[in-house]
């Protein structure tokens, strides 16, 4: 027969154990671990009343104050760091192995493993403030080259973004093959920041990147993906001066952004375009670039293809971007540029613009690995 | 055995001879991932010998007014952790509060320890063993004190080791496992001092 009494009296017991422990916790909550409501200043300029006792990385965003971290506050990271100029107390040992000593001498510490326990003063990039994390779906993937993938978001939820054309955000790899932990890689934003709900990117197939081989390799059409941003001090500068543009590979996302964004807002500023390629398999997007040399009336995309190869038929530049650009820039005076690719084409297109007389401080660049 | 003396001969016999750690293996989890530095494991050691030291005392008299009268012994295992893991939370809250120094040294370890197979098994030996309270208590300090002494001494030889080379394929866990073994080795040197088994 089945024991009814042992039923009850174990199932008794473990309630009552259980609950008596609750008990004590729910009453150590409501005293020791109540820290009643903190203020959180931040920059000087913004102030929030919070609930106190948890995590600053948490509290922050529940406030929508986004900083950035990828592990999503397990102190694994080592990213959501923050410059606290008072009420943090002493380093804990989770955070040491993420701080340098220059850090640790300007008091830089690990949001997510410092807890709101008294009142807060913190430093944060002005641009955090307009940070948030997005989901969003993948609405179409669209293969430009052999290597390059075009990934148009959709928004879901917040459903819009605002920011600055040439901006980037991060996009938020899952744990996967190649990585046991999620990951954020940076991407430049080609779209236009009219269309509030999309976001095109532009993603390169580095051989064994994490997030290039996730996209290119496992990403399917309809996929939700987290991304946050916007981010970066990419974008074009109000001015009179004649805009020098260089980018190579996917390099070519914030520009495209910039152009779209003149082309809508009828910036009428002389515009000349350099891409570099290898081959005319490298080469993408020349379509829209020509039609944007219809609509923005001073604008010329000039590509240049490296190791044009007999079959491509090309009648365009030949050479390296450096060397076109040497020869049509005839003086650097009134010219802002702004370029992105790889650190080395970066480094000799500096090179170049600054023996022709631009300013330094009037070159604008992305660099990516 | 004197019974006066026998909780005194269960401290040091759980301390060398029956050491949690390097006799019965439990805790490795903690020990091989916290064994890197000195200081970090002078917390973790800490937080062990004291969780240990209390919860061993809770479970017995939990276990002898409560589960034995009842008949439900069987329950142990999940009476046992519960007690456990509201112990050390209720513990992590007072040091947050109480003291900033002992939340950065100790209080951080207190959530690794909930999960320390070491604390259960301190609790299931001494109702296998028929202990008193008394060498209960001694016995719940002596084997965090032997699993401090472990995770100690090994910190200090990793230390050591981080400049030597190690085989490829053995770097990371699998040169601490095989250290573990000999210092496991070391410790039945202590043997034939005290047996408790």
């Amino acid at each position: 027969m089945f024991p009814v009494g042992t039923f009850l009296i174990s199932v008794g017991a473990i309630t009552v154990v259980s609950a008596v422990l609750a008990l004590i916790m729910v009453i150590a909550d409501a005293t020791i671990g109540n820290y009643g409501q903190v203020k959180i200043n931040i920059n000087n300029k913004k102030e929030y009343l919070v609930k106190g006792g948890k995590p600053l990385l948490g509290t922050l965003m529940e406030q929508g104050v986004f900083i950035p971290s990828a592990c999503g506050g397990r102190g694994s990271c080592g990213l959501c760091k923050v410059k606290v100029l008072e009420g943090a107390g002493q380093y804990l040992p989770t955070e040491l192995p993420w701080i340098t000593e220059e850090e640790r001498k300007e008091n830089i510490r690990l949001s997510c493993q410092i807890k709101c326990k008294t009142d807060l003063s913190i430093q944060i990039p002005e641009e955090l403030f307009n940070v948030k994390q997005y989901e969003t779906r993948v609405a179409f993937l669209v293969d430009l080259t052999h290597d390059i993938k075009q990934v148009t978001l959709e928004l879901l939820d917040p459903k819009e973004i605002s920011f600055v054309a040439g901006q980037f955000i991060q996009f938020m790899v899952p744990p996967y093959e190649l990585t046991d932990e999620s990951v954020y890689r940076a991407y430049s934003v080609a779209s236009v920041p009219s269309l509030k709900n999309r976001l095109e990117l532009e993603i390169r197939l580095v051989p064994n990147g994490i997030c290039t081989t996730y996209v290119h390799k496992y990403l399917k059409e309809g996929e939700k993906v987290t991304i946050n941003g916007p981010y970066g001090e990419f974008y074009l500068r109000d001015s009179q001066r004649d805009i020098i543009c260089i980018a190579g590979g996917s390099g070519m996302a914030p520009i495209k952004g910039i152009l779209e964004d003149m082309a809508e807002k009828k910036i009428n500023r002389k515009t000349r375009y350099f891409f570099g390629a290898r081959s005319l398999r490298d080469l993408f997007l020349v379509d829209r670039m020509r039609e944007l040399e219809e609509i923005l009336p001073d604008f010329r995309f000039i590509p240049a293809l490296s190791n044009s190869l007999p079959e491509d038929n090309w009648t365009g530049e030949k050479g390296f971007v450096t060397d076109i650009l040497d020869r049509e820039l005839k003086s650097g005076e009134n010219v802002e540029a702004y370029l992105c690719g790889s650190p080395g084409m970066i480094d000799a297109c500096v090179k170049v613009l600054t023996s022709k007389g631009v300013p330094e401080d009037l070159i604008f660049y992305d660099k990516f690995g | 055995m004197n019974s006066a003396l026998y909780p005194v001969a269960v401290f040091f016999a759980a301390i060398f001879t029956n050491n949690i750690l390097l006799t019965n293996y439990l805790g490795m989890c903690s020990f091989l991932s916290v064994s890197k530095e000195l200081k970090t494991s002078l917390g973790l050691g800490a937080a062990v010998t004291f969780v240990m030291a209390i919860t061993t005392v809770l479970n017995w008299l939990v276990y002898y007014y409560l589960l034995l009268p009842l008949g439900l012994d069987y329950l142990r295992f999940i009476v046992f952790i519960i007690v456990i893991a509201a112990f050390v939370q209720v513990v992590e809250m007072i040091i947050e509060r109480v003291s900033e120094q002992l939340y950065a040294a100790l209080g951080i370890f207190l959530p690794l320890i909930t999960v320390n197979c070491a604390i259960l098994g301190a609790s299931l030996f001494m109702v296998i063993r028929d202990y008193d309270l008394l060498a209960s208590f001694a016995f719940g300090i002596g084997s965090g004190l032997g699993w401090f002494l472990a995770i100690l001494a090994m910190a200090g030889i990793r230390q050591k080791m981080a400049k030597a080379k190690v085989p490829k394929g053995l770097e990371g866990a699998g040169i601490t496992l095989i250290i573990t073994g000999m210092m496991a080795l070391a410790f039945m040197g202590f043997s034939g001092i005290l047996n408790l088994s």
